[in-house]
């Protein structure tokens, strides 16, 4: 049985309407019309142990709602979730023993006291050994580099300190599984690549199942060997990235740079089955389907036409995909 | 149970809540003078009245004296880093630990009670007690009086804090939480006591009095400390207020579990 087992999860929520200026608010205070929002709609899923999955979709595609029912926040309508066997809302305590969770726009730290108050309150809340506790404080302290920020109170940390302290507060009790929501939100490039590296670590090295959302695809480039799509409350699509591009697209691009001197008017028709996209400078940018040319017959062709300073293959960006993947799905 | 989180959560809050020295001292001279007007219309109304009172005047201006030496402990708000909590959202985090969520507030709601209540009554009791002129002053009590009184005040911190969670928890249905934290403050002053000592409200109004609640938190240790009840009644009133206790927290307990289940985290 996957760790993870999710069929035909349903939450809807109520939303009462308020209608525009003072009479409608005078009439709301009679009688509320209400609408209800379905935040998922017979959701289903299964997750292995030591798994790294992404979990994408658009703002309000019900990726979190989806992390607060698994962790136990939030009650479904109706639908099966196990998580370890567990029903999360039902047996509410001990499954939160067991899963780690970090929101990204929120803080599980004590916001006037030292991050290493609110580590110590964890470790008596976890009920965990003092030996476990210091070795699980020691090592997180060691490959988050937080030797300095321990005695700070949290208000006056960074964001990006935060962020980290926040990975190693919820990550204390050693859960077997976390659920990470938009845990690079708002941080700077090195702080991005030290939870990046953090996560991946965790996930390599204690086979830590890991649930990621997102919207940063370079997280998900970066980490995750499969990944979720959720829209209008449903999986729509999932498979591992490469899966993911090659349905919406089986474009790669190439980038030629040459000689700023060289008339550059034929080069369009030098290369009949690359499709020329735009000049950036001295830069050609093509792009071609790799099943009608290989990148080896172009570039042999080019360089043969055109005196050559550099060039290179790549893929499209991994941004570009999503957001053609969320076209093409009508999200 | 595990009370060693319990004991570490009311240790944390009761450590950030005694650095509002500034408030303390507001609180401390506030309190001194609300205390000394009350003491002023108290007298003028013993002098005016030609009836005998339930109580002695001493005994009344000990009444007040205490109320404001213990106002801290009098549950007129609910904890605001909870209902910060519960508008931002950040309860969410609160569900993700292996914690009861009711025991886990009412342990906020000790040290919420408790930490303004040591700032400001020590100041009080020693001031109303030796400094002042004998008239205007609150009496030495009787070494029994004393004993009964800390366990009226002990009882009195528990029923406080029921009340306090519960207004914790009406957060989740007003998410403002607003509505009852305006009208519970006048509701709980004047029926424990501390606008007027519940003795000197009507006859009529006395069992009424005796049934809520309220009493339990300023009139009956306030009483016990004066003189103005036996010592041997105490188990009586120890039993009103445990009694009070143990059906709010079973009403608050009842109304989180209905609340978590309708909780929608907003946003993220």
């Amino acid at each position: 049985m996957p760790q993870i087992l999710v069929e035909d999860l349903v939450k809807t929520f109520r939303v009462s309407k308020r209608q525009i200026g003072l009479w409608g608010a005078l009439k709301g205070l009679v009688a509320r019309e209400h609408i209800f929002v379905s935040a998922l709609d017979r959701v289903s899923f299964a997750i292995g142990e030591g798994e790294l999955v992404g979990y994408l979709g658009p703002n309000g595609a019900g990726k979190s709602t989806t992390v607060k029912i698994l962790s136990g926040i939030l009650v479904p309508d109706s639908g099966i979730c196990q998580v370890m066997g567990r029903t999360p809302w039902q047996e509410r305590i001990d499954h939160v023993r067991h899963v780690g969770v970090v929101f990204g726009q929120r803080s599980q730290l004590w916001w006037d006291l030292p991050v290493i108050d609110s580590f110590e309150l964890l470790r008596d809340i976890y009920r965990l050994s003092p030996t476990a506790y210091q070795a699980t404080l020691e090592e997180m302290v060691d490959t988050l580099q937080l030797s300095n920020l321990l005695e700070i109170p949290v208000r006056q940390l960074s964001l990006g300190q935060r962020m980290r302290c926040d990975l190693a507060a919820s990550l204390l009790h050693r859960p077997q599984l976390l659920f990470l929501d938009e845990p690079t939100i708002g941080l700077d490039a090195v702080s991005k690549l030290a939870v990046r590296e953090f996560v991946k670590k965790l996930n390599q090295e204690h086979g830590t199942t890991v649930i990621l959302t997102t919207h940063d695809m370079d997280d998900v480039e970066a980490l995750c060997s499969r990944v979720m799509v959720i829209g209008r409350g449903r999986i729509l699509a999932q498979g591992s990235l490469r899966d993911l591009r090659d349905q919406v697209t089986r474009e790669r691009r190439l980038i030629v740079e040459l000689d700023p001197d060289y008339p550059r008017e034929y080069i369009a028709e030098t290369l009949p089955q690359a499709k020329l996209v735009k000049w950036e400078g001295s830069r050609a940018h093509f792009s071609f389907d790799p099943t009608e040319v290989t990148p080896a017959e172009l570039i042999s062709e080019i360089s043969g036409h055109f005196p050559i300073r550099d060039l290179l293959v790549e893929n499209p960006p991994i941004d570009e995909v999503i957001s053609r993947l969320y076209g093409e799905l009508q999200l | 149970m595990n009370t060693k989180v319990y004991r570490a959560i009311i240790r944390l809050r009761f450590l950030l809540l005694v650095q509002y020295r500034a408030a303390a001292l507001a609180g401390i001279s506030t309190q001194f003078m609300f205390g000394f007007v009350k003491v002023m219309v108290l007298e003028a109304f013993y002098l005016s009245s030609t009836t005998a009172q339930p109580m002695s005047l001493q005994q009344a201006i000990g009444y007040v004296w205490l109320g404001q030496a213990m106002l801290g402990m009098l549950p007129w708000n609910g904890d605001a880093d909870i209902q910060a909590l519960i508008r931002s959202g950040n309860v969410a985090y609160e569900l993700c630990r292996p914690l009861d969520l009711y025991n886990q507030w009412y342990a906020r709601a000790i040290a919420l009670r408790v930490a303004p209540t040591l700032l400001r009554a020590v100041p009080l009791f020693l001031i109303s007690l030796f400094v002042l002129p004998s008239r205007y002053s609150l009496s030495v009590p009787t070494l029994s009086s004393l004993a009964v009184w800390i366990l009226a005040t002990i009882g009195a911190l528990l029923l406080g804090c029921a009340i306090t969670n519960l207004m914790n928890i009406s957060m989740l249905w007003t998410i403002s939480g607003e509505g009852i934290i305006r009208l519970l403050p006048a509701v709980v002053t004047v029926f424990s006591g501390m606008t007027i000592p519940l003795p000197l409200f009507p006859n009529w109004s006395h069992k009424i009095l005796e049934l809520l609640p309220f009493a339990g938190l300023v009139d009956t240790p306030a009483r016990f400390f004066t003189g103005q009840l036996d010592p041997n009644q105490i188990w009586l009133f120890l039993a009103r207020q445990l009694i009070w206790t143990a059906i709010l927290i079973i009403w608050g307990r009842w109304l989180l579990a209905r609340g978590l289940r309708r909780v929608v985290v907003q946003g993220g």
